[in-house]
């Protein structure tokens, strides 16, 4: 055994050097980078010094975005909840002969590319977009009514975003439910909707909650519908780390608030994972 | 009763799917639309913006960016892919568990993140922005995921079918040849195909690395959207759902076309 172990070990080698010299080595960079300090020439000085954080947390300018951030999130967690519960139940309970059909529809938005997705939106909420133009054409409105450029639009781009995430990982729990608990339940005279109460929905938290924790997470991490489909007052902090490396290239600030979003996630997924576990989203991506 | 219950449910889904595809559908049928604007109301059909697409070069040369740009990537991340599956699923050994969280991380990591962490680093090693950093980081962003596909595809191939090769009289080259290779094949396509999706699809990691040289599709929409919401951003929309909608569709076919025969 002890002579074979190098085999495993050599055919990782190329993975585990990608991962830890192009994704670990960087994050600890970012780390680094958030205590330098940037002259006013614009170049970096290697400093240990906690000014970016001071400056974060000095107004009340930095941290609203991030609790804009932590709103806007879980607004698109409740939301994904509420449209993706349904269509998994519909997916995992029809016996429809469409169901591959249905199936396949749900996975093809992970083939679309983000940046198509997210502009799509202005075709339909735009001044000469769908929904104006249906408007208008029926009198309804005399003139397009302003519906981009708010958290309403952001919202929308998000949820077409993140709904097929949440989607399959409820439909893969609705799915390894064992379906004679229901007829157990039914025949021990609960009704439909009890039956549903007491065994379905308890049953399927775990892919209910493993989705609200990708949702999340996605949302937090994300810049390109804010930026896209919202107004200078629903930027959220990823945007603001857009901004700070590739727009003003402050590499100390931008990695300090990169920081502050780490820090966010790896505090929401590790108490995620102390109680309720990760192993479910590895699953739900297999 | 039970059955306006379920047609309540039937419907709430089918509202659902609209809204996850209009928009995309509206991009689409917009692309047609010859009116100077992409707008409402249509006022013809034309391929007009697609042969306005065909002659502007920038857009040619970010389609010639992301095609060269995912062919790098899927035949590296998926050599990469391949070698640590077959780690996982050939052998046992200490802390296999937490090498695979390890090699997986990056699907929980914000492409944000790992955007200015690249970054950061080539600064640090006083590079500048090339294509070989975007080959990189589409490396390291289709990994986990090309880990995932070729495992779980790995995983039916069983030692036990070398071995009976190789008591029949196989040498180890023919073994692989007539037994591995063509075991493997599907692996190999699945994760070629879905690290090429990815790449070609990807923006926001990507606006961090490209340049003004180095623009790929998705960047060069970005850009095109910062003027004005024209028909011929429609058109090229259409043209990159339709590519990344039908080689995975195409793929998926392949693969179970290859893995009937191989078995």
């Amino acid at each position: 055994m002890q002579n074979k172990l190098w085999k495993p070990f050599a055919l990782l080698t190329p993975a585990l050097s990608a991962v830890f010299f192009l994704l670990v080595i960087p994050i600890g960079f970012i780390v680094v980078y958030s205590f330098w300090l940037r002259s006013p020439t614009g170049a970096d000085i290697a400093a240990f010094q906690f000014g970016n954080y001071a400056k974060f947390f000095a107004d009340s300018f930095y941290p609203s975005i991030l609790l804009r951030t932590i709103r806007v999130s879980l607004e698109t967690v409740l939301l994904c909840l509420v449209m993706g519960y349904i269509p998994a139940y519909f997916l995992s309970h029809s016996k429809t002969k469409n169901k591959g059909l249905l199936m396949l529809l749900i996975m093809l938005p992970f083939w679309i590319s983000f940046i198509i997705r997210t502009m799509s939106w202005i075709n339909i909420l735009g001044d000469t977009g769908l929904i104006n133009h249906l408007l208008i054409k029926v009198h309804l409105l005399s003139r397009p009514l302003g519906m981009l450029y708010n958290e309403a639009s952001v919202l929308m781009g998000l949820l077409q975003y993140l709904l097929p995430f949440m989607i399959l990982n409820i439909y893969v729990s609705l799915e390894g439910i064992d379906k004679s608990l229901l007829d157990a339940a039914r025949s021990m005279g609960c009704t439909e909707w009890q039956a549903f109460k007491e065994v379905t929905l308890p049953l399927s938290l775990p892919g209910l909650s493993a989705g609200c924790l990708l949702v999340f997470v996605l949302t937090a991490g994300t810049y390109l519908p804010p930026m896209i489909l919202g107004g200078p007052g629903n930027q959220m902090i990823a945007n603001l780390i857009f901004a700070r490396v590739i727009g003003t290239l402050d590499w100390p600030f931008g990695s300090a608030i990169s920081v502050v979003l780490l820090t966010l996630l790896v505090i929401i997924v590790w108490t995620y994972n102390r109680y309720l576990g990760i192993a479910q989203i590895f699953k739900v991506l297999q | 009763m039970k059955l306006s219950g379920w047609s309540l449910i039937r419907f709430y889904t089918i509202m659902v799917y609209v809204f996850m595809f209009a928009p995309i559908v509206v991009v689409m049928a917009l692309s047609f639309n010859p009116k100077q604007f992409g707008c409402f109301p249509m006022s013809g059909f034309s391929l007009k913006w697609y042969a306005e697409l065909a002659t502007d070069s920038a857009i040619l040369n970010a389609f010639k960016n992301s095609m060269l740009l995912g062919a790098c990537t899927s035949v590296v991340s998926t050599t990469i892919g391949i070698l640590a599956a077959m780690a996982f699923v050939r052998f046992d050994f200490p802390g296999k568990n937490t090498i695979n969280t390890l090699l997986l991380a990056p699907i929980m990591i914000p492409e944000v993140i790992l955007g200015v962490a690249l970054l950061i680093f080539l600064r640090w090693l006083q590079q500048p922005k090339s294509f070989a950093l975007l080959v990189i980081g589409h490396v390291v962003l289709t990994l986990p995921y090309v880990l995932l596909i070729v495992q779980a595809r790995l995983v039916g191939i069983k030692r036990e079918y070398e071995e009976a090769a190789q008591s029949l009289g196989a040498n180890p080259l023919q073994t692989f040849k007539e037994i591995t290779f063509p075991l493997l094949a599907p692996a190999i396509l699945g994760g070629v195909l879905f690290s090429f999706t990815i790449s070609l699809d990807d923006i926001t990691a990507t606006l961090f690395w490209a340049t003004a040289q180095n623009q790929t599709l998705p960047v060069k929409i970005f850009g095109m959207l910062r003027n004005s919401i024209s028909p011929e951003i429609n058109a090229l929309g259409t043209i990159m759902v339709i590519l990344t909608v039908a080689i995975p569709l195409a793929a998926g076919y392949l693969i179970r076309r290859f893995s009937t025969r191989a078995l």
